[in-house]
């Protein structure tokens, strides 16, 4: 067997300590961003895209009614007012779907935001795409501001006919101290 | 070289320098007993406060640390050290070696581990507290709203996993290169195999877990978001990570229990062991299937639906391996000479209640039978009986079983006797009413509970108190055992052990093997 050292302890340590390094490693460069992937790929955990889609095809499916439903959720702490312009639609899949979230900053300073979707049920995430969405950039809104959070998405005709309802609920996270006043003033 | 027939160096640097594997040995077990007694403290203020319904003595947050470093303390710091320090008395005898092979880096690998556990308790006394979000430690509870001592605890974590993995290199490195002449693999006994394999999970997942810590302490100090979605990483992520170690994790402290078990029985039945070759194929398959089965402990989190039936399966067939090693235990016994000696007892129990814990374990396996069973007393009933009756009896039972080789001295037998019977009723007493409470939905880690529970709470308490008060039992044997106890010159203390160490004077003489011993062709397996 290949031998690192003439000290048949020795190369056994040093064998054993290469696996300790690479399985420390394994957790950032494999662990962390195969995760990710799988999430992205499978639309597991109803993680949506966090890119704009492109729409490929301009049909309609218009024997398919879909009920999207529309939920805000402040994260603990933040004090900002959030609610969707409607809490429910109900659209087409192939068709493009317009809708506004409203946002309010009711504290004196400049704030960021940033919003987090979730798809329910989990396995229609990858049906829906989002042309535009306020949560793929943080929102910064200025002290006793207000703001309305454009929303486009489509939902795919491939989505499995069993699914009739999608909920989309976004949670609104305070990240101005992670992002630091260079975005709050902008 | 130097002269290798002296003894011990004198006075207390003796234990600071000492590069000797039994030195090393009796202070690992010593300082996992004491951490026993320290974890076991926190568990008797868990159980004084569950007494009864209502908050009783202590804030729910300091509940919460309790939970906590109960958990931390007794798995890191009681049941893994306990057992390295027997793989570091036994192993060199087992097969034949003068030492560990690299007998530095053992004394290092010990006197690390005193200073991570100072300073885990130390953060009892920092502002905000200890550690409170469960031994876990899942985000962002751990993250985003931990008090500022868990920077420390990821210190600690990482000082102990250093101390883990150059402790399991060492015994691989030591069972590899060092067994005597004609000490083929399958000849070694199992406790050996079952530490080779441990080690070597060891290796695997605790640079897993120093991962895992790693990224919570880059999310509180160094801006990263592994953990926080706001940031756009993902909690469900942690849970993955950690489980990844965590499962193995459970192997690597249940192996090596059922190693010392294997050598125990057959002396006290006075037969080999049953199956051998098939216990050793089913420690590796245990080893490789805790692998694949981490999100068993994470049904409830949204997984699909493919997920969940792959590690349902994957975990279930886990008793396959280990139903194998139940029924060599049983079959090693069967129409033996069987006397029921202290270690012998204690492995009996553990055999029995190892069962059960296996048992609702099978239960907890099933997807959606789980959604009932998480985070209730149920689980907390399920891995008392696996890591308590499993580890720990199995420990005290080699304990007993190799302490007069260690010492020279008999312990008490009448006091061991009684020391088993009171921890196997009060054991059952404090866990087997859990079982019911969880499954009429008793959340795990909460001070107080709905009325509906009083009773089997005060009787888990009662049953806690009784087993906490039986460890003193077997500390003052123990004690009393090395200071007076009966001399023992039998080479063999137990007129059913086989095995090498058993071909050693007794007292162990400070240095041995110092040449290779002359393995008896017949010699087999003990």
């Amino acid at each position: 067997m290949f031998r690192l050292s003439a000290n048949p302890a020795i190369d056994t340590v040093i064998k054993l300590m290469t696996v300790a390094v690479a399985m420390f490693a394994f957790v950032f460069v494999v662990m962390v961003p195969l995760y990710n992937v799988l999430c992205d790929a499978l639309g597991i955990n109803g993680k949506t895209s966090g890119e704009a889609y492109t729409a490929v095809s301009a049909a309609v499916d218009e024997s398919r009614t879909i009920t999207v439903q529309f939920v805000a959720t402040n994260n603990e702490g933040m004090p900002w007012g959030f609610r969707p312009a409607v809490t429910m639609m109900k659209v087409h899949p192939g068709a493009a779907n317009d809708t506004v979230f409203f946002a309010s900053n009711p504290t004196a300073e400049n704030m960021v935001a940033q919003a987090i979707p979730s798809i329910s049920p989990s396995r229609a995430a990858e049906y829906f795409h989002k042309t535009e969405c306020f949560c793929f950039n943080q929102q910064p809104l200025e002290g006793e501001a207000e703001a309305e959070m454009p929303l486009q998405f489509i939902i795919d005709q491939d989505l499995p006919r069993d699914v009739r309802t999608i909920t989309l609920s976004y949670t609104l996270f305070d990240v101005t101290e992670m992002v630091g006043d260079t975005v709050a003033a902008r | 070289m130097g002269d290798h027939h002296h003894g011990p160096a004198k006075g207390l640097f003796r234990w600071v320098f000492t590069t000797n594997h039994k030195d090393i040995g009796t202070m690992y077990l010593w300082f996992s007993f004491a951490m026993f007694i320290l974890g076991g403290t926190f568990a008797m203020i868990i159980r004084a406060e569950l007494f009864q319904p209502g908050m009783q003595l202590v804030e729910p947050g300091f509940f919460n640390q309790m939970t906590t470093l109960h958990g931390l303390v007794m798995v890191f710091g009681a049941i893994m050290p306990s057992f390295v320090g027997l793989a570091n008395w036994m192993i060199p005898m087992m097969i034949g070696a003068p030492d560990m092979a690299l007998p530095r880096m053992n004394n290092w690998s010990f006197w690390i581990l005193p200073p991570a556990f100072l300073m885990l308790a130390s953060t009892l006394f920092m502002e905000g507290g200890a550690p409170a979000f469960g031994w876990t430690f899942y985000a962002p509870l751990s993250t985003t709203y931990a008090a500022p001592s868990v920077t420390f605890f990821i210190f600690a974590i990482h000082v102990l996993g250093v101390s883990s993995i150059m402790g399991s290199i060492n015994i691989i490195a030591t069972v590899m290169n060092m067994r005597a002449p004609g000490m083929t693999y399958m000849k070694m006994p199992l406790f050996v195999w079952t530490w080779l394999i441990t080690a070597f999970l060891l290796v695997a997942v605790m640079p897993v877990l120093a991962g895992a810590v790693t990224m919570m302490l880059m999310d509180i100090h160094f801006g990263t978001s592994f953990f926080s979605a706001a940031g756009g990483g993902d909690p469900v992520l942690f849970q993955h990570v950690f489980w990844f170690f965590g499962h193995p994790e459970v192997y690597i402290i249940i192996l090596p229990a059922f190693g010392a078990v294997s050598q125990i029985i057959p002396a006290f039945s006075r037969k080999p062991l049953f199956g051998y070759a098939s216990m050793v194929y089913a420690t590796a398959a245990i080893a490789f299937l805790s692998f694949i089965v981490w999100a068993h402990h994470m049904y409830t989190v949204g997984m699909p639906v493919a997920g969940e039936l792959f590690f349902m399966y994957a975990t279930m067939l886990i008793a396959v391996p280990t139903g194998v090693k139940v029924f060599n235990w049983i079959s090693t016994m069967w129409r033996g000479a069987l006397s029921f000696e202290t270690p012998m007892l204690f492995s009996i129990g553990f055999l029995v209640l190892f069962t059960i814990g296996g048992f609702t374990g099978l239960m907890l396996s099933i997807a959606p039978a789980d959604f009932q069973y998480h985070d209730t007393y149920f689980v907390v009933a399920h891995f008392h009986y696996v890591m308590v009756a499993g580890a720990v009896f199995s420990m005290t039972a080699a304990v007993y079983f190799w302490l007069p080789k260690w010492c020279g001295r008999m312990y008490n037998e009448s006091m061991g006797k009684i020391h088993f019977w009171v921890s196997f009723i009060g054991f059952n007493i404090t866990f087997f009413p859990q079982h019911f409470v969880g499954l009429a939905g008793m959340p795990r880690r909460i001070p107080d509970y709905a009325l509906q529970f009083a009773d089997f709470n005060m009787m888990s308490s009662i049953g806690a108190f009784i087993y906490g008060a039986s460890q003193i039992l077997f500390l003052y044997n123990v004690i009393a055992t090395i200071v007076a106890g009966k001399k023992v010159t039998d080479e063999k203390v137990w007129d059913g052990a086989e095995g090498l160490e058993w071909t050693l004077p007794t007292p162990a003489p400070y240095h041995t093997f110092e040449v290779p011993p002359k393995l008896d062709p017949a010699h087999t397996h003990s």
